[in-house]
């Protein structure tokens, strides 16, 4: 018999944990800043490498499903903010509550759904997080209230379950999360007074990766600083490409939020490979060379593995082999999600109201009836 | 006898009371006791958690009042009046209204709006709107719309206990007006179930179906009517109480016995809660009953106009329900 050698190092020779230098962030309204210094062991990096490795592969087989035409309406990618979600993930409690718009995929996995049902709900299956009653937008789970289709319209929501948490007292913090582009929305300056005015423990998140739609923020925004634009509540600027960066801002914004203080706000400075969508090719309003430069020089994934096989918490036999196992999650997860049936017709009609008792709802004529069932 | 107002107020102070999780809010409900008093004396009661004065930013205390829903609080959130709503009518639809059913009944928002909706007297075009219509269109939300002090105690308890979305359209002319309250109604668990018209006073020849303020004045008319031998149903008619679900079966079975139709509203009349009621007997099993075209009264095509002469006729009056149950009675 001969023996196959698996691995061609032993767990031993790996390092247990690292510390690394962390870009300072800028501060608004603050006298001190997150550490410039984080500590990772090798089990959270394996940990975020994973969850980040998959959330791209996850993206980009959506890419795929999408220009098959098995995945139809809107579909806006996370591929090359996954720092940001994950970073923010293991810097919080699973009792703690993230509310975002559209760009939602990535966080409604780091938040506990997994792939086949995010897929199932992209495919309009009965599978599907939501049953095929959402799809790419309107994605729920618990603690997580989406997924949000009007721009904007998530930062009051995410105040308002801020301002549930204080009402409970159970020390718990809505994390609300906007892009650049909705960071000009009138409601988010109503919503930055009242969440000052009333203490909530609400950490305002904008991730700014450089365009709204296909509007840069040079064209959009008088000021760009959109850390500062919380005026009367502090803001820090966090290099969202770098996820050690991402949850050391996080866990200071958490603390600072917990404590009583009221509302902070964090900007992460992240980039997104596709188009605002995909019915974007993304190129008509930037160029490619600034999407290869990023992809080359601040991909987050890469940062990761970098330090990880520099610091010698893992090698890269060890990541290749997360990725084939990634690969075959994802692979596993789009069979499940081009196979699963559609929801029966029957469904069309459920869900109007909650705790209610059957009732019917028309169809597009008058004898055409569904059921509605809570 | 209990006037609207103090209904209201009741209706608030009990939920208030029994359950923590209510609480109010929006512009001056807490220290200036309501714009039109409905919040009186409940700040001093329960307190700034309970009873909470916003800025003026609709849009935003909106959406933080679903938001706080979503989690599991139970607000009210207050319009100083439906018109207002305008600025926030995203929240209340896209936010309130159809989360439940996006989220395939993982979320429910358990909120009620509410606010004087409609005419007032000489507050002019852009404080007279009337919104039955466009909050009655969307699914996922209760639309309801109380007349007597009955009504809106019993309709605001029911939409407070209701784990759905409601918008309760209220009225600031009943505000200050008396009605008889039973010994039933007085009780802390007294509820108007949300859904169900009622019947006002019988008859035979016409039936007149109203939400509001107008079905005081369908009353009135009945009451010239009666003199002069014509029997209304409904003592001012069918009461609907509730706009969305509509309780269409109540008014199919008046219209059954009396063969005769009359909506009565103070919205404007193109897409009108009185075109969907006819649209409805048209669909259902009375169709065959009427013995003439269903007719609709409403508040006139146009903004409202400040003048008091202009404004009168703007609104629908008694003699314009005698006109038009004449009218199709053909009499």
């Amino acid at each position: 018999a001969s023996r196959v050698v698996v691995a061609s190092r032993n767990y031993a020779d790996f390092a247990s944990e690292a510390t690394f230098e962390i870009k300072k962030c800028d501060l608004h309204r603050l006298e001190e800043g997150p550490s410039t210094t984080a500590v990772m062991t090798r089990e959270e990096g394996l940990h975020y490498y994973k969850t980040m490795q998959t959330i791209r592969r996850m993206e980009l087989k959506s890419d795929q499903l999408y220009k098959q035409k098995i995945i139809r309406g809107f579909c806006h990618l996370y591929d090359g903010q996954e720092a940001c979600c994950v970073g923010l993930e293991v810097a919080i409690k699973p009792t703690d509550h993230v509310i975002t718009a559209y760009r939602a995929h990535g966080f409604t996995y780091a938040r506990g759904v997994p792939v086949r049902e995010i897929l199932a709900e992209l495919t309009g299956r009965k599978g599907g997080c939501v049953k095929g009653k959402g799809g790419s937008m309107h994605m729920y789970t618990k603690n997580f209230y989406g997924g949000n289709g009007i721009v904007g319209a998530q930062v009051p929501l995410g105040a308002g379950i801020a301002l549930a948490c204080k009402y409970f007292g159970k020390n718990e913090v809505c994390f609300t999360l906007y892009g650049d582009g909705a960071a000009n929305q009138g409601q988010i300056f109503e919503t930055y007074n009242m969440a000052a005015l009333w203490k909530l423990p609400c950490v305002f998140i904008c991730e700014n990766n450089r365009y709204g739609m296909g509007t840069s923020v040079e064209r959009a925004a008088a000021s760009t600083d959109y850390y500062k634009r919380g005026d009367f509540i502090p803001g820090l600027r966090v290099d969202g490409m770098d996820i050690l960066c991402v949850r050391e801002a996080t866990k200071f914004a958490a603390d600072y939020c917990r404590s009583g203080k009221g509302p902070i706000l964090m900007e992460l400075q992240t980039y997104r490979y596709h188009g605002h969508s995909m019915s974007d090719p993304g190129i008509s309003y930037r160029t490619r060379e600034e999407i290869q430069e990023v992809r080359s020089k601040s991909d987050p994934i890469t940062l990761l593995k970098d330090r990880m096989v520099n610091s010698n918490l893992a090698s890269i036999e060890e990541l290749k082999e997360i990725d084939v196992a990634v690969r075959k999650e994802i692979e596993e997860a789009a069979q499940f999600a081009t196979t699963d049936p559609e929801p029966p017709l029957e469904e069309l009609g459920n869900h109007i109201y909650f705790n209610e008792p059957p009732f019917e709802v028309r169809g597009p004529n008058q004898w055409i009836r569904y059921k509605s069932v809570s | 006898q209990v006037t609207v107002r103090d209904a209201l107020n009741q209706a608030l102070d009990e939920e208030l009371e029994r359950d923590e999780r209510v609480f109010l809010l929006g512009e001056e409900v807490a220290q200036y006791d309501g714009a039109y008093k409905i919040s009186r004396g409940l700040w001093k009661k329960y307190g700034d958690k309970r009873v909470i004065d916003t800025p003026i930013s609709e849009m935003g205390f909106t959406g933080i009042a679903v938001g706080a829903a979503m989690v599991g609080l139970r607000p009210v959130c207050e319009f100083m009046t439906f018109n207002f709503s305008m600025q926030a009518i995203d929240q209340v639809i896209n936010s309130a209204a159809k989360t439940c059913y996006m989220s395939a009944g993982s979320i429910a928002v358990p909120i009620v709006f509410r606010g004087p909706n409609g005419a007032s007297a000489g507050v002019a075009a852009q404080h007279s709107q009337c919104f039955a219509a466009w909050y009655g269109h969307c699914p996922g939300l209760k639309v309801v719309s109380p007349w007597s002090s009955e009504d809106a105690k019993g309709l605001l308890k029911a939409s407070i206990r209701d784990d759905n979305p409601v918008v309760m359209l209220e009225n600031e002319l009943l505000y200050g007006v008396p009605f008889e309250m039973s010994e039933q109604a007085q009780s802390k668990d007294f509820v108007v179930p949300i859904g169900k018209a009622k019947i006002e006073r019988q008859g035979t020849h016409v039936t007149l179906v109203s939400h509001s303020r107008p079905v005081g004045h369908c009353l009135e008319a009945a009451a010239v009517l009666a003199k002069e031998g014509v029997e209304c149903e409904g003592g001012g008619v069918i009461n609907l109480r509730t706009i969305r679900p509509m309780d269409i079966d109540t008014v199919e079975a008046s219209v059954v016995k009396t063969n005769h139709l009359v909506t009565v509203e103070g919205g404007w009349p193109q897409f009108g809660v009185g075109a969907e009621i006819c649209a409805r007997i048209m669909e259902g099993s009375a169709f065959n009953y009427l013995d003439a075209p269903a007719v609709r009264v409403t508040g006139a095509d146009v903004p409202m106009p400040y003048a008091k002469n202009l404004e009168d006729n703007c609104i629908p009056q008694v003699k314009d329900i005698i006109f038009a149950v004449k009218k199709t009675l053909n009499i």
